[in-house]
């Protein structure tokens, strides 16, 4: 029961970071909103294998936690020299 | 089971909090800061709460949290370098500025 008060906060959080995403004036603003919740989307990822009680989950979190920080990296990479 | 589900609502918590920092606060610098610190935080607490709750996953959930511990400040600090590299100005309430006193920040003034 409680977990659903959580995934709903979760979600709440996600929404904030995806509107700074939308407003944000410069480009490193944007990035640094999709680094944001792309963490918090890892610990939902965890959370809802936790409610559907599959194992897999946890499998997924790791791969999306691994494609997030080479993600992150190439955008900075990208912002400082170009392509 | 309880201590597993505290340990999760202190993470949930915080990160909303730092939802909401990254929306609220005035500067790149400044959200980047709620962005990391708190998100860390957060989700190092939520992933260690479901292993508390589930403890056959524990394991696994612990090293998804290290791994974050680990990935999550670096990709920050790389696009904080970034920003400042890029030239993005600090907000009007900021005192002081020591990122002219290094040779690759000092190529934005030119």
């Amino acid at each position: 029961m409680i977990e659903n008060v959580f995934i709903i906060v979760i979600g709440a959080a996600i929404i904030l970071c995806l509107l700074r995403m939308m407003l944000g004036p410069t480009t490193p603003d944007r990035a640094v909103a999709l680094d944001t919740a792309s963490t918090i989307t890892t610990a939902l990822l965890v959370l809802l294998g936790f409610v559907f009680k599959r194992y897999i989950y946890l499998d997924v979190a790791l791969v999306y936690g691994i494609l997030t920080f080479i993600g992150a990296v190439i955008i900075a990479r990208f912002l400082e020299r170009g392509i | 089971m309880w201590v597993g589900i505290i340990v999760t609502g202190v993470g949930v918590i915080f990160l909303f909090l730092g939802g909401l920092g990254v929306l609220r606060l005035p500067d790149v610098y400044n959200r980047l800061q709620a962005g990391t610190k708190c998100t860390t935080l957060g989700a190092f607490f939520t992933i260690i709460g479901v292993g508390i709750m589930e403890p056959d996953w524990f394991w696994k959930a612990l090293l998804i949290a290290i791994f974050i511990l680990i990935a999550s400040p670096i990709s920050s600090h790389a696009l904080g370098r970034a920003s400042c590299k890029t030239g993005v100005p600090l907000c009007k309430q900021s005192v002081v500025d020591k990122s002219k006193e290094f040779d690759e920040c000092k190529e934005k003034e030119k």
